[in-house]
């Protein structure tokens, strides 16, 4: 349950692009075409569900306050959390480096599609923002972190293929000249994010079980009343059929 | 500014501007819009940008002779993460406050497309001292666009400017309050961000024509 929880909640409700804008700038500048969109969002879905579990490891293995107290007992009091930024950064451009080399070797097709987009990653904010996340919000374990990055790529991913879609259609509507091009799309991006945030009531937890059982009550009564009313409704058309 | 040739003028001024890094460049958008619902952290991110660029220029102008091109962006990278450290710290050290509402978007300046793209749009092609201007001319472009975000954003969203009640109080119902003026709290959410910015780039475009895109 935890792990569903997160996951939709990294998609729908603190969407990378839309709740924290990350990785806008690739988002505006690739986001031209159908076709480029999904080859950087598969990109980014990829490299985050890599990138995010191995800094979990690093934050908790090494980083964190008393992190290095496997080392031995006289480690515990080492506290590096502020080289966090100069590691995930490096663990990021080095699995990007080579995971680039990796699938160049072994699956050339995917090579061909994602190959452009990988060095790009490397500087996307969407990726050091997912490791960040994951260490401010404290994610529990390995596999939460895992699920952590993966929603929020998928997250990423939709946001660009929406934009991408709309921004393919809006060549054909006749927009102000000085909106054309950036204007339009960060208002257009806007209004998504404002979409977005009606997400925000999705998960709520147990408060809301409560409410809808009164709905469901109501519901119940209204239904009833319908029942009642039928007969009625019955007898009346009987009475104009005779 | 008689220090500065014309064209070393145009290096600062410029990106002011007609080459705005944020509405022209498209770089660094991503803490442009996160954290300018106060005019504070814009502010405060906009000299923290201005450091790190200026600086990080410098040093990878500097070094720009003897980093072999394949692994240019790991060591562009280091330089970055090792000035964003010290902002960080400094921070957390005289504003604690401030550096927790900034939260993760201090570390995020490492990864802001403006600082890369002048590093490898020219830090790696000129000299220092111009590398300098180049980076302090485009910091503040970009923190400009961040102050009048920042600006817009809290006078609207909480009637207030740097924390100081601008418009009256609205709790007490003096100034503008008096006569029903009422604070949009949808300022302060994120996506008016956008659309500030997209007003922004609006308000430009239309007055320089020469920047209006094709579509």
């Amino acid at each position: 349950m935890e792990h569903v929880e997160l996951f939709f909640k990294s998609i729908f409700i603190d969407n990378m692009v839309f709740a924290t804008f990350l990785g806008m700038c690739s988002y505006l500048a690739v986001s031209k075409k159908v076709s480029t969109a999904v080859g950087l969002g598969a990109a980014v879905i990829f490299v985050l569900a890599v990138t995010v579990p191995m800094n979990w490891l690093l934050d908790q293995y090494v980083l964190r306050p008393g992190a290095l107290t496997w080392l031995g007992a006289e480690y515990a009091d080492y506290d590096l959390s502020f080289l966090s930024f100069i590691l995930f950064i490096a663990t990021i451009a080095t699995m990007v480096q080579l995971v680039e080399i990796v699938v160049e070797k072994f699956a050339p097709a995917l090579y061909t599609s994602l190959g452009i987009f990988l060095p790009l990653i490397a500087v996307n904010c969407a990726i050091l923002g997912g490791s960040l996340f994951m260490q401010s919000r404290d994610i529990a374990t390995l596999g939460l972190a895992f699920n952590y990055g993966l929603a929020s790529g998928i997250g990423w991913f939709l946001a660009i293929l929406a934009i991408a879609a709309i921004r393919e259609k809006i060549r054909y509507s006749n927009v102000p000249a000085p909106l054309r091009g950036l204007g339009i799309t960060f208002i257009i991006t806007g209004l998504m994010a404002i979409g977005f945030m009606s997400f925000g009531g999705m998960l709520t937890g147990g408060e809301e079980k409560t409410e809808k059982t009164d709905e469901a009550a109501q519901i119940e009564t209204i239904t009833q009343d319908k029942d009642a009313e039928e007969p009625l409704a019955e007898v009346s058309q009987e009475l104009n059929n005779k | 500014m008689a220090l500065l040739s014309k064209k070393d003028r145009g290096l600062i001024l410029d990106p002011l501007a007609d080459n705005n890094p944020i509405t022209i460049q498209v770089l660094g958008i991503c803490s442009a819009l996160a954290i300018t619902a106060q005019l504070k952290a814009s502010i405060v991110m906009g000299i923290s940008v201005m450091f790190v660029l200026g600086v990080g220029n410098v040093v990878i102008s500097l070094m720009r002779n003897i980093i072999p091109s394949k692994i240019r962006i790991i060591v562009q990278l280091v330089v970055v993460a090792a000035l964003v450290i010290i902002v960080d710290q400094v921070l957390k050290a005289f504003a604690y406050e401030l550096s927790k509402t900034l939260s993760v978007f201090v570390g995020l300046i490492i990864t802001n497309c403006i600082i890369m793209g002048r590093f490898e749009a020219f830090a790696l092609g000129n000299g220092p001292w111009r590398s300098f201007l180049d980076g302090i001319g485009n910091a503040a472009g970009y923190a400009l666009i961040l102050v009048i975000v920042g600006f817009f954003r809290e006078l609207l969203g909480s009637g207030t400017l740097l924390g100081f009640k601008v418009l009256g109080d609205p709790i007490a119902k003096t100034g503008l309050y008096a006569i029903g003026y009422e604070n949009n709290g949808f300022m302060l959410l994120s996506p008016m961000a956008l659309i500030v910015v997209g007003i922004i780039i609006w308000v430009q475009r239309s007055r320089n024509k020469a920047l209006i895109e094709e579509n």
